[in-house]
């Protein structure tokens, strides 16, 4: 027997089950998150779009850019001001 | 000889060697202590025979009393006061042994002094293994026992730390020992380590510097290219995430280079060096170990490349006319760095047949359009990987590194229309708006010039830059001097 020291950090996935998704989108705001890849802002553009035409209310939300995660603060800023979010890439 | 008694508490332990003549030395005056009454006790580490019968002595071949008693150096005598250290002597010196003991002839016929020799229980890999055995590791990670019989290196497969190679299982002796390459303690938390965030501790970081196969004096630089690749501006989440070939190209500076035997010479981007491959080995293990940046699940790239083996070469900086990358970077001269950038693999250039510097400007600054994408400009970030003989084209005609680098940056602007989107039929390009400028192909700072390679061949090399880096102000190399 040998022994060993964990190269890892040692920590586990914390589970959390997924929210439900909303039965409709009347009356609910759809955030629209841009990555920061490259196009990303004309695929949402098409996106917001098709969601107005559908009477959808919609806001944008944006990272500087795709090389970084989402600040925490980004985090927060989508979780209070939108009801569903699309999170959007391109290229 | 003169005694003064001592207290019936009192108590003598010794520590000696048949390897050391300075022990050879004493053993005569160990039997003038044991013979005035005192209660002495005598380890010998190898071998007791030259003690002989008047001295009380006892094998320490597992040289546990020898580690308990923190003897660095034979011989060594320990007084006792009850279960108290009351003092100790190490070496011979007379006048320290008979106040030790309270004999005042003793040694009437030595020399006043004779330094000792150093303890079995500190001979290289044995106080590690000592300390695992008799004492308190200090490890905190957790401990994973192999099942019987079974082989190391397979279990650090089994258990999905390895990158594909077989790695140094990281046994606490090993790295017990790694640790001694750096004075910072284990507990400190180098960084959070993306994707997962996870803190790292400078024992996560010896551990996965052992299972890469670094030695110990590489620490500094392993925790270094650490610090740097987890500047915000390097933005190692997105780099080990991506769809693209890049990986963390760790490039030394300064003394520490040719300290730890790095390679800047003949095949430096390849093989064979242990510095080199395991520097860059280990900075990939603690991203895949500790930050969870493991292929297939959150690192997504489409095809990879070798670098995320590892990619650790130091710059050639033998002519003192050619400016550090370090030093153009803010370094301070004489100071060991690391740059870290991320980039793709190499694209070799040839030319052998430019002589003169503008001729070579120009060719090397063609091979240097391909970044990215010949039409994609102010794009991804490049280093071009000078080697010898190129560079002897410059040198000869007085051009150090900004010389350099201005030809590269003039030679590789091209007005926008030849390069938008749609020019020359292909479709990728500048953004059309661009159409009646002058476009730079790098942004300022951009394009990094490093000196290595072997004395014949003209040949020089690119790496191109990740794409992530066309945010330049986001995504940048980043340089870090070494605190050594």
């Amino acid at each position: 027997m040998t022994l060993l020291h964990d190269p890892t950090a040692e920590t586990a996935p914390l589970v959390r089950p997924r929210a439900a998704p909303p039965a409709s989108l009347d009356g609910k705001t759809v955030g629209l998150f841009d990555l920061g890849k490259s196009r990303s802002d004309e695929f949402l553009d098409h996106l917001e779009a098709r969601l107005r035409a559908k009477g959808a209310v919609t806001r944008r939300f944006a990272k500087p850019t795709n090389a970084k995660p989402a600040t925490p603060s980004i985090l927060a800023d989508i979780a209070g001001g939108a009801d569903v979010v699309v999170e959007a890439l391109a290229d | 000889m003169e005694t003064r008694p001592a207290p019936p508490t009192t108590r003598f332990t010794a520590v000696v060697k048949d390897d050391c003549e300075t022990c050879q030395l004493v053993a005569p005056v160990l039997a003038e202590i044991a013979g005035a009454g005192r209660d002495l006790v005598v380890y010998w580490q190898d071998d007791g025979g030259f003690l002989g019968d008047a001295v009380p002595n006892a094998a320490d071949r597992k040289l546990e009393h020898s580690f308990r008693l923190g003897v660095e150096a034979v011989p060594t005598v320990v007084r006792w006061e009850g279960d108290a250290e009351a003092g100790r002597v190490v070496g011979w010196h007379r006048t320290e042994w008979r106040s030790l003991t309270g004999l005042d002839g003793l040694g009437a016929e030595l020399p006043e002094y004779q330094p000792g020799c150093g303890s079995r229980s500190v001979e290289p890999g044995v106080r590690e293994a000592l300390q695992v055995r008799f004492g308190d590791t200090g490890i905190r990670s957790r401990t994973v026992r192999t099942p019987p019989f079974a082989d190391p290196v397979e279990t650090c497969y089994d258990r999905g730390w390895t990158d594909g190679l077989p790695v140094v299982p990281p046994t606490p002796e090993r790295i017990l020992r790694m640790l001694e390459g750096t004075s910072r303690p284990p507990d400190e938390v180098v960084a959070q380590v993306p994707p997962e965030m996870a803190p790292c501790t400078v024992e996560k970081v010896a551990i996965n510097a052992v299972m890469a196969g670094c030695r110990p004096e590489y620490m500094p630089v392993v925790l270094t290219a650490l610090e740097a690749a987890l500047e915000p501006g390097f933005t190692l989440h997105g780099v080990t995430c991506s769809t693209c070939f890049a990986s963390s190209v760790v490039i030394v500076n300064g003394p520490v280079a040719e300290r730890i035997g790095m390679n800047a010479g003949l095949n430096a981007l390849g093989q064979g060096n242990r510095a080199n491959a395991t520097i860059g080995r280990a900075l990939n293990l603690v991203v895949r170990n500790v930050g969870g940046g493991r292929p297939g699940e959150i690192d997504r790239a489409t095809l990879g490349g070798p670098g995320k083996y590892t990619f650790c070469f130091a710059e050639d900086e033998s002519d003192p006319a050619w400016e550090p990358l370090s030093v153009s970077r803010g370094a301070r001269p004489g100071r060991s760095a690391v740059t870290l950038f991320a980039g793709d693999g190499i694209q070799g250039i040839t030319d052998q047949r430019s002589r003169t510097p503008d001729e070579l400007a120009r060719s090397l600054a063609m091979a240097l359009q391909a970044v990215g994408h010949p039409k994609l400009y102010e794009w991804a970030p490049a280093v071009l990987v000078l080697s010898p003989e190129h560079y002897a084209i410059f040198r000869e005609a007085g051009w150090g590194r900004s010389e350099v680098v201005t030809a590269l940056h003039e030679r590789l602007r091209r007005p926008g229309s030849e390069v938008v989107a749609g020019a020359g039929g292909v479709p990728e390009g500048v953004p059309p708006s661009r159409a009646g400028e002058i476009v730079p192909k790098f942004r300022e700072g951009g394009l990094l010039v490093v000196r290595a390679g072997g004395p014949a061949g003209l040949f020089s090399a690119v790496l191109a830059g990740w794409p992530g880096g066309r945010a330049y102000k986001e995504s940048h190399p980043v340089t870090k001097e070494i605190d050594e």
